[in-house]
């Protein structure tokens, strides 16, 4: 049980600072995910936590304890890579067992931790094979079987399932779930998936440009982003994002622009006349049966799943706006479809792109 | 093309691959012939050298060279004390027949018929012509293995290469470990400087190199042949080059795994290199093997001679002794050529990924 903190970490690489002073803390036994685009920072904060990189500034506390200076194999922390990292020279069992070894345990003990850990991976019979010779998800499990054996204090992963197969993806997320339920240590999972950070977090970092956008459980990120960054990165397909102008009338605040007017109840923090954006997830536009609408739109395309059914509309003036709905639709392309936004879940964004109201009404 | 199923190609389809189809295109013909005299530059000086470490100093220097090693056939003939060397001779009457000779005088030799010994028979010389058979003069080999110390040539040749390459293999390998695994100021400004001593010509540092030695009292013991060489920047360079395309993840798994650098060096990136080391020790045997100016300069006592220098002694001032040459020459082939067999495998492997040449 291990609980790791960051306090004000920065890195730089030369001039260029890639990690703009983070804080953070990671409960013990926590399943925390750092989510973000490429180039985020997120891979270099979990080598920083590994001790593969040094720390500009700030500080990382393992245990309450100032582990700077202490050097990656001394940090008791157990790293699976990108790449798996595999020693292509030696079989599994060797690979597994090099960190036991390493550490001068007594042969028994290292024989019962790898056949229990290979156990817990189903690789007991390919304990003797080189990893050239293992598949892709393999090769995964082998990976995650050396980081285990190690017992460590936290396990920290760098995006393990992206050189994996979509299905087998989904395979070994479930294994990967299991296993934190099953050994209930701390882990650090990078990804850039946020499908991957949602489906295994207990708590999501969003990472953009070296700064930390939200910290939160997946769904309180879900459905409270606090800014408009995090909307569009959590929930797949992505939120609709609209700018519009706020303006009040007669019966209360209307958003609008070109093709577009949403009447609203009145919502703290919301001036007249101010640039906003208004965000709706595809799920909560609905189609209007009457004709009338917040907006109308054009299908540019449709994709039936049969079970649920996705409508790319076009508006002029507004960027394209995704519609999901469950059951399948008769909606063809090129129909003029008015759509209504459900204003219980409709979010809404300041000109710096920060929250306003994440319900505006209800 | 043809069709790439290595197990199924022997070396005669190899041999006998045409272009297209049936018919000969002018590029067989070309390709076939420009291989042939490839394998005839190659080879031929090695199988005219091997075989002609087989002949008697009288069949080096026969006039017009024969190809394969032979020696005159000598019979017993009653009477006479020595065997004769037989001859096969054009007898007047048109007919030939074969004669020992008794002894030459001038143009005319001397002949008795082996089956009919009482009888003399005066030929003269340019009619008759030597009877030979295929014979190996294996004195050749025989003679300077037991009166020239060749042995102990041999075993100072196998102590400095072994002795050299494993410390060459070492240094080299710990430096390249150095050079490419850490990542500091001034690196490459370091390799560059490694490789810019190769720039410099070993006749140049011959001197200072000699001075040195003499102070460290090394003339004359086979470390003095060893230890000067040893660290080469073209293995430095070589082994570094190789390690630097081993996926830097490994390594930091080993930190994460709790491996010491020296684990690293020894588990993890020597077995990965071993491609180039294998290509390195190659080179390394090859070099000290075949390595005749420095061990001529430092070692004066025949009891240290490397076999290249023992070779040399055979070449005197008035007299060389060519068929003990060309015979000592094969036998210092021979663990080059060994070598080379068992390793050769490693080498394109090893000088593709080090992007050496």
């Amino acid at each position: 049980m291990t609980e790791i903190k960051l306090k004000q970490v920065r890195k730089s690489f030369g001039d260029v600072e890639i990690i703009h002073g983070i804080d953070l803390t990671v409960e013990s036994g926590e399943f925390c995910v750092f989510v973000g685009p490429s180039g985020c920072g997120k891979s270099t904060l979990l080598r920083i936590i590994a001790g593969l990189d040094n720390v500009t500034s700030g500080a990382i506390e393992i245990d309450g304890e100032t582990v700077n200076n202490v050097s990656a194999s001394a940090r008791g922390l157990a790293m699976v890579f990108q790449s798996y990292a595999l020693y292509p020279h030696m079989n599994v069992y060797k690979n597994m067992a090099f960190g036991l070894e390493n550490s001068k345990m007594p042969k028994p003990e290292i024989d019962r931790r790898v056949r229990e850990a290979a156990d817990m991976l189903k690789i007991t019979d390919y304990l003797h094979r080189k990893p050239k010779a293992l598949s892709g998800g393999q090769r995964q499990r082998v990976a995650i079987g050396r980081a285990i054996v190690r017992e460590p204090k936290a396990f920290l992963l760098d995006e393990p399932l992206s050189n994996l197969d979509a299905e087998l993806r989904v395979t070994m997320r479930k294994e990967l779930a299991a296993l934190h339920a099953n050994i209930g240590d701390t882990m650090i999972y990078v990804t850039h998936d946020q499908t991957e950070a949602m489906t295994l977090a207990d708590k999501i970092v969003v990472l953009q440009d070296g700064l930390i956008e939200q910290v939160g459980p997946p769904l309180d990120l879900y459905n409270n982003p606090q800014n408009v960054f995090v909307a569009g990165f959590i929930g797949s397909p992505r939120m609709n994002l609209i700018e519009a102008t706020a303006g009040q009338n007669a019966e209360g605040w209307s958003l609008n622009d070109t093709n577009l007017s949403v009447s609203i109840p009145g919502v703290d923090g919301l001036t007249d006349g101010a640039r906003c954006t208004l965000g709706i997830r595809p799920e909560h536009v609905s189609i209007s049966t009457d004709g009338a609408g917040h907006t109308t739109a054009r299908v540019a395309f449709a994709e039936q799943l049969g079970g649920e059914t996705y409508l790319y509309c076009d508006v002029e003036g507004l960027p394209q706006i995704t519609v999901h709905q469950p059951g399948q639709l008769p909606v063809v392309k090129g129909e003029t479809l008015a759509l209504n936004f459900e204003l219980e879940n409709m979010h809404l964004f300041d000109a710096n792109d920060q929250v306003i109201v994440n319900k505006v009404k209800g | 093309m043809a069709e790439t199923s290595p197990q199924t190609r022997s070396l005669a389809t190899l041999i006998t691959t045409r272009r297209g189809g049936d018919r000969l295109h002018w590029s067989d013909v070309f390709t076939y012939t420009y291989l042939f005299f490839g394998v005839l530059l190659m080879f031929g000086p090695v199988v005219w050298l091997v075989l002609s470490s087989f002949k008697t100093p009288a069949g080096l220097i026969e006039f017009p060279p024969t190809f394969l090693p032979l020696g005159q056939i000598e019979v017993k003939v009653e009477g006479y004390d020595k065997p004769l060397p037989l001859f096969e001779v054009d007898m007047e009457d048109g007919t030939t027949k074969q004669l020992a000779q008794v002894r030459r005088i001038g143009i005319v030799s001397q002949m008795v018929d082996p089956k009919n010994p009482g009888e003399k028979i005066k030929v003269p010389i340019n009619q008759r012509t030597k009877v030979r058979e295929f014979r190996m003069a294996l004195e050749n080999y025989t003679d300077p293995l037991e009166r020239f110390n060749f042995v102990q040539f041999l075993q100072n040749s196998v102590i400095v290469t072994v002795v050299a390459t494993l410390v060459t293999l070492l240094i080299n390998s710990m430096a390249a470990y150095g050079l490419s695994i850490y990542e500091f100021r001034g690196r490459n400004a370091i390799m560059l400087f490694v490789i810019c001593t190769l720039m410099i010509p070993i006749t140049v540092i011959l001197v200072p190199v000699y001075l040195v030695v003499t102070q460290m009292g090394m003339i004359n013991s086979l470390w003095a042949v060893i230890l000067p060489g040893a660290a080469t920047p073209t293995g430095v360079f070589l082994l570094r080059q190789y390690m630097l395309t081993i996926p830097k993840d490994l390594i930091e798994a080993a930190r994460m795994d709790n491996a010491s650098e020296w684990t690293i060096y020894a588990k993890i990136v020597l077995p990965l290199a071993m491609p180039a080391i294998a290509v390195l020790a190659i080179f390394s045997i090859m070099w000290r093997w075949n390595e005749f100016l420095w061990p001529l300069i430092v070692l004066n006592r025949s009891e240290v001679y490397t076999l290249q220098v023992g070779l040399n002694a055979f070449q005197g001032e008035l007299d060389v002794q060519w068929h003990y040459i060309l015979a000592m020459t094969v036998i210092t082939l021979i663990p080059v050529v060994v070598v080379f067999t068992f390793l050769q495998k490693f080498i394109t492997t090893g000088i593709a990924s080090s992007g050496m040449k």
